[in-house]
């Protein structure tokens, strides 16, 4: 597995490059949100406004009423909390044009309870004309572009910084769950860096004998994808979802809105934050203190199997490409 | 020359006149309204759109379509009401109102300036139409959606930010309240016109001294405004919001480089005295017994000859 640095500000640069309507705004977080490069490029493109997230975002829908596309860049603790009022009454409702890019996905920073966005999905899938992607590793942080820039509304896209895993060769597809492994016995959808750490211990649960259907989810919003629904008809055992936000709102509603919708009865696990704020640490220390680790699948696994699978940690892997795409179709991908 | 100065006098209060009128007759009809808005902004607005901004004629429907469905990606019948305040060309002003429950008195001005027929009035706070009494983006002479008060200014600035990236001459006008400067994301606004140095932008703030609670004063501290907005890098100034060559010459003091806002001292009871007894509640008027009714509709007959129809 290839990790890779500061992917999101050498693509934003280069896919920016042809289209002069893109203008970056900032809000005081440069280069923590890494647009110091395209400040650098195309000074007259980037527009600071300091920590003036409400304003921030009220003057994206006025730039976007005038026919630009604003990107705009700051923690999304600090837009879908702060400035939510704004995001509705000067962005979503008027359905414009404005790129909402939100760092600092649930427990992937340190800064603790104010700076972990855990329920950014669940918040903003309420509110209306607005499409939500989420990237789960660097061909992801580059192909949202593309999808964000095909849709004609606002987007808010869970975008990931630093260093960053590249899982997959096939760009994003708007509202196309990518099929990561195939199985019949249980579904498990992943989304954002979840993937990673599930694929750490689904092969090791495969040789066990179960067969896992694994879905990796980036649109969150519209979530109606007829393969999901598909493998959710089709699975023996049940549903499991892991989600890098409170199981309230996000991947795991989503799922289960799905099913009961489609009525399919099956049950259905939910991994993510269980109703609670994080504090400040390690991503690892804290994937494994509120149970999202990949650990915690398999015992999700064992729980709608109702068996031991007697797997420890010995058995974690290191995630490698070659494996995800020998196990899927390409169509799929 | 003297007699054209007179003309164009007597015309914009030919217009407040009218404005003043029509909101009455409407709180009339409809047992309360925003009335104190009409006493207050009458001469501001009237001012504006009959001297001081440089809009095109209406290139919307004399009278205002029904209510279209709100934005979406599939809703293609979706209209705003900007075009009552005419055509977007590079050249010309633009118009924003910022405390959209003012959309009585702003529909009241867009008939006097005829720009829409009196008929739309008729259609004020009824089901299905677009003419709303918290104005909308939909709404006649309205283009945002503003009725979260203190985010029109910020939406305003992005509008300057790119009007002048396309290197478009128009002004961008805003009508404000007083009672906006309580809220921190109007004072973000202006630090951010001053960092961008935007001149295209003119706010006139209505400063009627009330919010919904009653005086501002006894609600939270706003003033000095005028010190207030300088130090936040705007050019200001303090003039008696009823005086229209006051108005006049404060849209054209010189503020290059810098936002202008015209504080402009109004009260809200001007040229309807009766409800001067009010204070010091004055936010939406509410006639709440016949004694209140007759009183108001002699007025009505005495000031304005009675209702039109």
């Amino acid at each position: 597995m290839k990790i890779e640095t500061r992917v999101h500000e050498r693509n934003l640069v280069r896919w920016a490059s042809d289209k002069p309507e893109v203008l970056v705004f900032s809000a005081d977080l440069t280069n923590s949100t890494e647009i110091g490069l395209f400040k650098e490029t195309y000074p007259d493109r980037f527009y600071s406004f300091g920590m003036t997230e409400q304003n921030m975002m009220s003057a994206a829908g006025g730039m976007a009423r005038e026919g630009f596309t604003p990107f705009v860049h700051t923690f999304a603790v600090f837009m879908y909390r702060r400035a939510l009022d704004q995001i509705e009454m000067s962005i979503a409702y008027p359905n414009l044009r404005v790129r909402i890019l939100g760092f600092l996905p649930g427990i992937t920073t340190p800064g603790g309870a104010s700076h972990q966005a855990i329920n950014d999905v669940g918040i903003l899938r309420t509110v209306p004309n607005m499409t939500i992607l989420e990237t789960g590793d660097a061909t992801e942080v580059e192909s949202v572009l593309d999808v964000a820039h095909s849709v004609d509304g606002p987007v808010y896209i869970r975008q990931l910084r630093g260093q960053i895993p590249r899982l997959f060769k096939e760009p994003m597809k708007l509202g196309k769950c990518r099929v990561l492994s195939e199985g019949t016995d249980l579904v498990l959808l992943t989304s954002g860096i979840m993937t990673e750490e599930a694929l750490k211990i689904t092969g090791a649960i495969r040789k066990r004998g179960v067969s896992i259907e694994h879905l990796h989810i980036s649109t969150h919003k519209p979530f109606h994808d007829e393969r999901v629904i598909e493998a959710l008809s089709k699975t023996k055992y049940g549903v499991i979802t892991m989600e890098n936000h409170t199981i309230l709102g996000g991947l795991g509603s989503e799922v289960a809105e799905l099913m009961a919708e489609n009525a399919i009865g099956k049950r259905l696990i939910r991994i993510g934050l269980q109703d609670t704020y994080a504090h400040g640490g390690s991503k690892e220390y804290l994937m494994r203190y509120y149970c999202l680790d990949a650990m915690n699948l398999v015992k999700a696994v064992e729980n709608l199997l109702g068996e031991e699978l007697d797997i420890t940690e010995a058995d974690l892997i290191e995630p490698e490409l070659e494996e995800i795409e020998k196990s899927v179709k390409p169509e799929d991908l | 020359m003297a007699h054209q100065e007179q003309d164009w006098k007597d015309q914009i209060k030919r217009i407040a006149n009218g404005v003043r009128r029509r909101v009455l007759e409407f709180t009339l009809r409809n047992g309360g309204g925003y009335l104190s808005q009409a006493c207050s902004s009458a001469e501001i607005l009237s001012t504006l759109y009959g001297k001081i901004m440089n809009l095109g004629p209406s290139i919307s429907p004399r009278i205002p379509l029904p209510f279209a469905g709100v934005p979406s990606k599939n809703n293609k019948d979706y209209f705003t009401g900007a075009g009552y305040n005419g055509p977007k060309e590079p050249h010309l002003d633009r118009f924003f109102l910022s405390p959209v429950h003012y959309a009585l008195v702003l529909y009241a001005v867009l008939v006097e300036t005829d720009r829409m027929a009196p008929e739309g009035l008729e259609m004020f706070n009824k089901d299905g139409s677009s003419v709303e009494m918290i104005g909308a983006d939909h709404s006649p002479g309205h283009e945002l959606m503003s009725g979260s008060l203190g985010q029109t200014l910020s939406q305003v600035l992005g509008i300057a930010l790119a009007r002048k990236r396309k290197g478009e001459t128009g002004k961008n006008w805003v009508m404000m309240s007083d009672g906006e400067f309580m809220i921190g994301q109007t004072w973000e606004a202006v630090e951010t016109l001053s960092f961008y140095a935007l001149d295209s932008v003119c706010v006139f703030i209505d400063a009627n001294g009330q919010s919904a609670d009653g005086k501002i004063e006894t609600v939270n501290q706003i003033e000095p405004l005028k010190s207030r907005l300088e130090s936040f890098g705007a050019v200001a100034v303090e003039i008696d919001g009823h005086n229209i060559e006051q108005i006049v010459e404060a849209a054209n003091v010189q503020h290059v480089g810098k936002p202008l806002f015209v504080i402009a001292r109004t009260r809200p009871y001007c040229g309807i005295d009766i409800l001067e007894k009010r204070a010091p509640k004055f936010h939406y008027v509410r006639i709440s017994n016949e004694q209140e009714k007759q009183e108001l509709e002699n007025f009505l007959r005495q000031r304005f000859g009675g209702a039109e129809k």
